[in-house]
């Protein structure tokens, strides 16, 4: 499911990339009593897109990327349950615009660092709107949540249902609008630029290429996307808590990406997919222990797969080529 | 004749520690100029500093009579300043190709752009895969840097900096771990290279100094000892105590 990048690259889209699409829409017709689950892993699995570019990518090693989602998600709630904004293109605008921002208020500060500096600033980052988040009561319900959400229907004729129809369609629909942008952007020549980045920084440099502006350009796009991801968990949660901040929820991400497989696109779907159904199973098994299995689970591919699920098969199919 | 590239007085000190003292240096437009010395003399440093990646405490650096000890790396190659690495600075995982065509995009100013494919700009893979055949590495475009031989990465270090057009080509070492059976491409490369440019090359081989120089620096404890043509240098007893040590009776 990896393929090389840059200017000898096909960019066509390939007749296995419309697979996780068609898995997509089946899922809407075959499983209709999984479709609140099936919405949350596809928000995740846009907030994992958004990590991917710029970790997989980029090489910006961040756990503070809950900021941007934490944020998205109350500013579309606090419009809609305090201003009476209810009209969900006008929420994710506002949530995308408020994550897009903080992304490039932050993005100039974090990417002047490397390494463990900006690792450690990016968990600063996330732990402050953590706190605001959680003091500013009257506007975010602190320690509450935000409830009292009211979303209108999409395009004034789609009506969020409580079987979560509605909403599994929405997120589709943004995630494969999401998946496109993305897919454009690292086959293009700024991807290109990105992968050299990650690569060799100091070359980079050496080539004439202003290494700051374009992170921070990859940074702003990535915050946009994790601000429309938080938007869609608020909207199609009606309900927005302090667990979308913090480090918890970056590392979790961070979780599901390396199960699935960074820097590949496609980890990002397979990793919350994985991650969630797993979370969803076990949680229903075994209540208290939950957390050991995804334990066990990252432990394994840390051990034996290196670049995550993808990559296992990657292995599996190189290996099976080479016997045939 | 105009010098692209000058220094006045440049010097480089961490703490108490002095590597570059007061070096002023002129590099002919055209000109290919080696600058050598024994292990540790600041040759490196020197080039940092020309590149920008180190900062000179004090002295001044102009290229083409302009000031650009202000600017950052990438502005320094905007002008016209590429370099190579003493050790392979290359992207290992890219193709031959990407690794050169990152550079070619960045100067055609294609670089940033976010819509169209990488692969859609064929001015820049045509380009870069015209670099390549020039070197002799047209039939290696396709492989990623990890699967080249040694030799041929050096040379890939080479179309990199070709790829920029610079004016002022900085090769630090470009031979240096070369087998032997690989370094008369490196040679071959070097004598191959476009008249307007003006190269400087750092190099330990003597045979590679000798054979591609019109003028060498010598470089001692971070002071240029001397200057002056191959037979010149060839001949002064300074370099040669330098490089033999002094004869003891």
């Amino acid at each position: 499911m990896t393929r090389p990048i840059g200017y000898g690259a096909d960019p066509r889209i390939r007749v296995t990339e419309w697979l996780p699409w068609l898995a997509g829409i089946a899922v809407f017709f075959l499983l209709p009593e999984y479709l609140s689950l099936g919405a949350r892993i596809l928000t995740y699995i846009l907030f994992a897109l958004s990590l991917d570019l710029i970790l997989g990518y980029a090489g910006i090693i961040t756990l503070g990327h809950s900021a941007f989602f934490g944020l998205g998600a109350y500013v579309a709630g606090i419009l809609a349950a305090k201003l009476g904004v209810t009209d969900p293109m006008l929420l994710l605008a506002a949530a995308a615009c408020a994550a897009g921002v903080l992304g490039i208020a932050t993005g100039a500060v974090i990417l002047r660092t490397r390494g463990l500096t900006q690792l450690m600033l990016t968990l600063a980052i996330a732990a402050v709107c953590l706190e605001i988040a959680n003091k500013a009561t009257p506007v975010t319900g602190g320690a509450d949540g935000l409830s009292g959400i009211t979303i209108a229907p999409i395009f004034g004729a789609l009506k969020f249902d409580m079987f979560g129809k509605t909403a599994y369609l929405w997120c589709l629909t943004l995630l494969f609008a999401s998946w496109w942008l993305t897919r454009k952007i690292i086959y293009s020549p700024f991807g290109a630029t990105l992968s050299g980045i990650r690569e060799n920084i100091v070359r980079m440099r050496a080539i004439g290429v202003p290494v700051y502006r374009r992170l921070l350009t990859v940074y702003a796009i990535s915050a946009t996307m994790a601000g429309v991801a938080g938007a869609l968990l608020a909207q199609t949660n009606q309900f927005v808590g302090l667990n979308v901040l913090g480090f918890e929820p970056s590392g979790e991400l961070m979780v599901m990406l390396i199960l699935g497989g960074v820097g590949r696109l496609y980890g990002a779907f397979v990793g919350p997919l994985v991650y969630l159904i797993a979370q969803d199973v076990l949680a229903k098994q075994f209540p208290q222990y939950w957390y050991f299995g995804i334990g066990l689970m990252l432990v394994l591919v840390v051990l034996f797969a290196r670049g995550g699920i993808l990559g296992m098969a990657d292995a599996l199919v190189a290996r099976l080529r080479k016997h045939t | 004749m105009n010098a692209v590239l000058e220094t006045r007085d440049l010097c480089k000190s961490f703490g108490a520690l002095t590597v570059a003292e007061n070096i002023s240096f002129r590099l002919q437009a055209g000109a290919h100029h080696a600058l050598i010395g024994p292990n540790g003399a600041g040759k490196t440093t020197f080039v940092n500093m020309l590149t920008g990646l180190l900062a000179p405490s004090s002295g001044e650096l102009l290229l083409g009579g302009e000031d650009i000890s202000h600017l950052t790396p990438a502005a320094r190659v905007k002008r016209g300043l590429g370099r190579t690495f003493q050790i392979n600075a290359l992207f290992r995982d890219m193709s031959v190709l990407d690794n050169v065509a990152l550079g070619v995009a960045e100067r055609h100013g294609v670089a940033a752009r976010l819509w169209r494919s990488a692969n859609s700009h064929r001015e820049v893979r045509e380009e870069s895969f015209g670099l390549l055949e020039a070197l002799g590495l047209s039939q290696d475009a396709g492989k990623r840097i990890v699967d080249l031989p040694y030799g041929k990465q050096r040379l890939v270090e080479i179309a990199i900096a070709l790829g920029l057009k610079p004016r002022v080509l900085l090769l630090d070492e470009p031979a240096a771990g070369v087998p032997s059976l690989e370094s008369g491409m490196i040679l071959q490369v070097l004598d191959r290279l476009p008249g307007e440019i003006a190269v400087l090359i750092i190099e330990h081989d003597m045979d590679v100094v000798f054979r591609f120089a019109q003028c060498i620096t010598v470089l001692v404890e971070g002071k240029v000892l001397c200057e002056g043509t191959p037979a010149e240098i060839a001949g002064d007893e300074r370099v040669q105590r330098v490089y033999l040590g002094e004869r003891h009776e």
